[in-house]
């Protein structure tokens, strides 16, 4: 096919062995070109949107260095308590779906209903409400926690509750060849699934724990209801004493957006470096 | 139902056996309403290599898996290397049961159409993750064996890829030195080599072979037939849950005795004369 192009186009090229023909590099320069053209173009978008927003804020009085050169390190400060809370409450709340996940796999009727309560009254009732009632209600029972782990907890409950869901289903989605190739090596049941099933399940739920976790760096902002001096807390604290409240609140939530786009980042890149791992 | 057929080669036959290994006694199963198998008494020897063919739905398939319970029979018992285990649909299983169930696994290694390698082990960590962690034997030794089993299959070289990496006949070896690291009594093979590409399908039979003339005792559900001709003492033919007829290659092959079994060899060869003809169905 590469000599009859050459010759129709009536250069004679003979793209003899080792020889590409000349047109497969002007589809590749083609192609570069678009590529190119579009990303420069998708790029103008974010930077004049941006910048029109940025624009509109200034013009509003919304937008002043002094006060945000007073205020602004003390609100990013909170990113610290910000972050804490979400990488503690994930690793809670994946402690508590694989648990979960296990016990609604169970055939005992028991632990298979305690799971499954869990995660109906969890996924039923807001998360606002679960925040106050572990910090409000709890002391009633003798339980009194700090804001900071009455906040960490109720976090890890909640997304606990949904990643059960997501661990069960990527429980099942292991092949059952996998369960029954160790099986018939005379694993025990319980090693099957820590070694075997587990590690593949966890694979394919890697992806969702990414985004889980993007979604409660932004749910974690709740827990500022509780005097948990985060982010949020500190924006409406700063703002509330000099009535500058929007301005904090936008300073707030270019960190949470910027939080996001970071770990989005990281996640992408993980589930990539996963996907090429071994499948 | 006709009466069952116990198969036991008669000793003068096959000098070279030695003591029964696997016993299955009246095994009967059902998926719902229906009946795959219908009574299956089934002996295997120490060093027998025992080919069960037949078409498929015949219930090949399940007849092994009953045999290390990856399927519970409906009916009947398995006795494997001394390990005995009765039916028990209702599972109303007792953990000692369910440790001699693993028992019996232990000395049965299986082997699946789909390789069922661990995808996020490397080949030397598929090998050796049963051997260290269900037998207790050190890192150093099964690796060793481990070693030893990928050289004799002609995979050594691939100790540290990841199974993605291997081709699917490569993949079936590792899988075959898998099964060899736990030193099994006796190897299930269910369709070894029908989730290959035909020009894969030959390294599988050939180490397969070699496994049988040095002496494996092993049961293989496998549609090669030139295959069972050249490796089986013994090849069994199931039809609609029952043994038909069971012998030596030459006789079941070659001179069946049932209408049944001549009916399906002369199908199936017109069907797929590659199989019969050609040594692997390569060339």
């Amino acid at each position: 096919m590469a000599t009859a192009t050459a010759g129709n186009t009536g250069r004679g090229v003979d793209t003899g062995a080792g020889q590409r023909p000349a047109i497969l590099e002007r589809i590749a320069a083609s192609d570069r070109r678009h590529r190119t053209s579009f990303r420069v173009q998708f790029a103008l978008v974010w930077i004049v949107l941006i910048g029109l927003l940025g624009v509109a804020m200034v013009a509003t009085n919304n937008v002043q260095t002094d006060w945000i050169a007073e205020w602004g390190p003390y609100i990013l400060g909170g990113t610290r308590e910000t972050i804490f809370i979400c990488v503690v409450s994930i690793v809670l709340a994946t402690v508590l779906a694989i648990v979960g996940a296990i016990a609604r796999l169970s055939r005992n009727p028991v632990i298979n209903g305690v799971a499954a309560l869990y995660v109906s009254l969890v996924r039923g009732t807001p998360l606002l409400v679960q925040i106050f009632f572990i910090y409000f209600a709890l002391p009633q029972f003798g339980i009194v926690l700090p804001a900071l782990a009455a906040g960490i907890l109720a976090l890890g409950f909640n997304y606990g509750a949904y990643m059960t869901e997501i661990f069960r289903a990527g429980i099942q989605a292991v092949p059952r060849g996998q369960r029954e190739a160790a099986e018939a090596l005379g694993m025990p049941e319980r090693l099957v699934m820590r070694r075997i099933v587990l590690p593949q399940a966890f694979r394919i739920v890697i992806p969702a724990i990414g985004n889980d976790f993007v979604a409660m760096i932004k749910d974690s902002a709740l827990v500022s209801t509780i005097s948990v001096t985060e982010l949020l807390w500190r924006a409406s604290k700063a703002g509330t004493q000099d009535f500058r409240t929007l301005q904090a609140l936008i300073i707030a939530a270019t960190i949470y957006w910027l939080l996001t786009i970071v770990f989005s980042f990281f996640q992408e890149r993980l589930e990539r470096r996963m996907a090429e791992g071994d499948r | 139902m006709s009466g069952p057929i116990i198969f036991e080669p008669a000793a003068a036959d096959v000098p070279h056996l030695g003591e029964v290994i696997v016993e299955a006694l009246g095994i009967e199963k059902y998926f719902g309403d229906l009946h795959v198998l219908r009574g299956i008494d089934l002996r295997v020897r120490r060093r027998q290599a025992v080919m069960l063919i037949g078409r498929s739905g015949s219930g090949k398939t399940t007849l092994l898996r009953c045999l290390n319970f990856l399927e519970e029979p409906t009916i009947g018992s398995v006795e494997i290397d001394g390990f005995r285990v009765e039916a028990d649909p209702l599972r109303a299983g007792s953990p000692e049961r369910r440790e001699r169930i693993r028992q019996i696994r232990l000395r049965a290694g299986m082997l699946f159409q789909e390789f069922n390698l661990f995808p996020h082990m490397n080949v030397l960590a598929n090998l050796t993750e049963a051997p260290v962690r269900v037998l207790g034997i050190g890192i150093d030794q099964a690796v060793a064996t481990a070693e030893r089993y990928l050289e004799q299959v002609g995979v050594l070289d691939k100790r540290d890829e990841f199974p993605a990496r291997l081709s699917g006949g490569q993949k079936q070896r590792v899988a075959i030195a898998r099964a060899l690291c736990m030193e099994p009594k006796v190897l299930m093979f269910d369709e070894p080599t029908s989730a290959l590409d035909p020009e894969l399908v030959g390294e599988v039979l050939t180490v397969m072979e070699e496994l049988a003339h040095a002496g494996t005792t092993m049961i293989v559900v496998t549609h090669e037939m030139h295959f069972a001709r050249e490796a089986a003492d013994t090849v069994v033919f199931m039809d609609e849950g029952r043994i038909i007829e069971a012998g030596p290659p030459e006789q079941v092959l070659a001179n069946p005795q049932d209408d049944r079994t001549a009916v399906f060899l002369r199908r199936f060869l017109s069907a797929f004369p590659d199989r019969a003809g050609h040594p692997h169905g390569v060339d």
